[in-house]
Parts: C-alpha cells; sequence; structure tokens
C-alpha cells in the first residue's frame, strides 16, 4: 500500500478514537467530582503518609527489597487544590 | 489547511478545554447573592465592587489567602469595596473552627447547600471573582497565588473603582 492510500485511513481511525474520547467525556453518567465536592478527599485520612511508622516502615521495604527510595514524597491531599 | 490528524487531536483537546471551563467569564452577571440562601450577614452590594471569594475549611490555598483579602479589606473598603467570602463548607462546625481562628475582617458567609457554588461552577478550589459595580464578572483568578495574585487584584480593583461608566 502506498503513503497516499494510508494517510486516509490513519485519519479516519484517528477521527473515530477522537469521537470515541470525545463521547466518553460526554457521558453523563460519569462521576466527576467538583472541585467544591472534596472535602473528603482533603481529610487528614486520605493522606498517604499520615502513619510516619507505616511511612518509615514501606520506605524501608522499598529500599530493603526493591533497591528503591525517594519519589514518595508529593504534598497535598487529594483535593486537587494545593 | 491543517492536515486531518493535526485537526482531530486539536478538536479534541479543544473540546476538553470547552468540557473543563463552563464557569462564568468576564462579562457574565454574576448570579444574585441575595438569592443565593447564604446563611450570614451579606453587606450591601448595590453599586459597588464585590470580590466573592469560594472557600472551604479543608482547602489550603484558602487558609493564605484569607490574609491577603484582609489587607484589601484595609484598604480598599472605605473606597467601595466589598468583601464576600462564601464558605462551601459542608460541615458547619469546621466553618465555625476557620471563622473563629483566622477571625476575617470581611463578611464571610455559608453556602451550606452549595447552591451558589453549583450554579457558579467554580474551576478550581479557591477562586474569586471581582465583579464590577453592575453586578458583571470583570476579573476571575483560579487558585491562590500569594503576592502575585494579591498585587494583579489590587490593580484590577483600582481600576474597577475608577471606573463610574457601569453601575446597576
Amino acid at each position: 500500500m502506498s503513503i497516499t492510500t494510508v494517510r486516509p485511513v490513519i485519519a479516519l481511525l484517528l477521527a473515530a478514537l477522537s469521537i470515541a474520547v470525545l463521547g466518553g467525556c460526554a457521558n453523563p453518567k460519569l462521576v466527576r467530582v467538583k472541585p467544591w465536592e472534596r472535602a473528603q478527599l482533603a481529610d487528614y485520612m486520605m493522606r498517604p503518609d499520615r502513619d510516619p511508622l507505616a511511612t518509615a516502615n514501606a520506605e524501608h521495604v522499598y529500599t530493603s527489597r526493591e533497591s528503591a527510595t525517594g519519589g514518595r514524597e508529593v504534598g497535598g491531599s487529594g483535593c486537587g487544590c494545593n | 489547511m491543517l492536515p486531518p490528524t493535526r485537526f482531530f487531536v486539536a478538536a479534541a483537546l479543544g473540546s476538553l478545554t470547552l468540557i473543563a471551563r463552563a464557569g462564568l467569564k468576564p462579562g457574565d452577571l454574576f448570579p444574585s447573592l441575595v438569592a443565593a440562601g447564604l446563611s450570614g450577614s451579606l453587606p450591601a452590594t448595590e453599586g459597588r465592587i464585590v470580590l466573592v471569594d469560594f472557600w472551604a475549611s479543608w482547602c489550603a490555598p484558602c487558609k493564605a489567602s484569607f490574609p491577603a483579602y484582609a489587607r484589601l479589606q484595609a484598604d480598599y473598603a472605605a473606597r467601595g469595596l466589598v468583601i464576600v467570602a462564601v464558605s462551601i463548607d459542608e460541615n458547619p462546625a469546621a466553618y465555625a473552627t476557620f471563622v473563629k481562628r483566622f477571625h476575617p475582617p470581611f463578611a464571610t458567609l455559608q453556602d451550606t447547600s452549595q447552591q451558589l457554588v453549583t450554579q457558579v461552577k467554580v474551576p478550581t478550589m479557591p477562586t474569586c471573582y471581582l465583579l464590577g459595580r453592575d453586578g458583571r464578572v470583570r476579573f476571575y483568578h483560579e487558585g491562590f497565588h500569594g503576592e502575585i495574585m494579591e498585587r494583579d487584584l489590587r490593580r484590577e480593583i483600582e481600576t474597577l473603582l475608577a471606573d463610574h461608566t457601569t453601575s446597576s
């Protein structure tokens, strides 16, 4: 197949993909947490590092078993506002 | 003319941006604060420059923004600026604790049922809207960005205070 015949097929596939993606976004059944609905996500209990002992233990496991450390220091909780 | 592949990618990204930013824009009429059923004492806003801030006790940047709004209140209240900080907390106790801790010198009201914030569709927390004397949105700021945003707000407030052409 020549490149000139393949191009329209690729364009068609991308168009179908775009429609599929946009169609998914437009689905009213999808649950979207609005910025003002994030109180529970911002709660202290939602923080993955709320327990210093558990965090230290997890870090130890990563370091000793997987030779991996760091990369876990993401600030804030789950509200997405800080 | 854009090639078909780029066109569809651009269309997809553009549509997503539109979906994400469906809230109020400059020029739009801000919903009535009186009709919003807010709890608390609403100051007189008729014909005045109003800064409406949506905040929550669980939102860290909101806490950082309060001292800046207090400074704006001290500098511009006498010249006609009204600051209305609308809490979207569903928990009245969390609201009360926050207000007791920060003692804001401006009006704080509760949108416990989240009626107003749902109507306004704030894009992020916090978001503040600067309204002209005609009640229309003139400027808005998503999030709180410290001194830079305070400087921008001061410039915008000065602009609105100097503008006497738009009255309700």
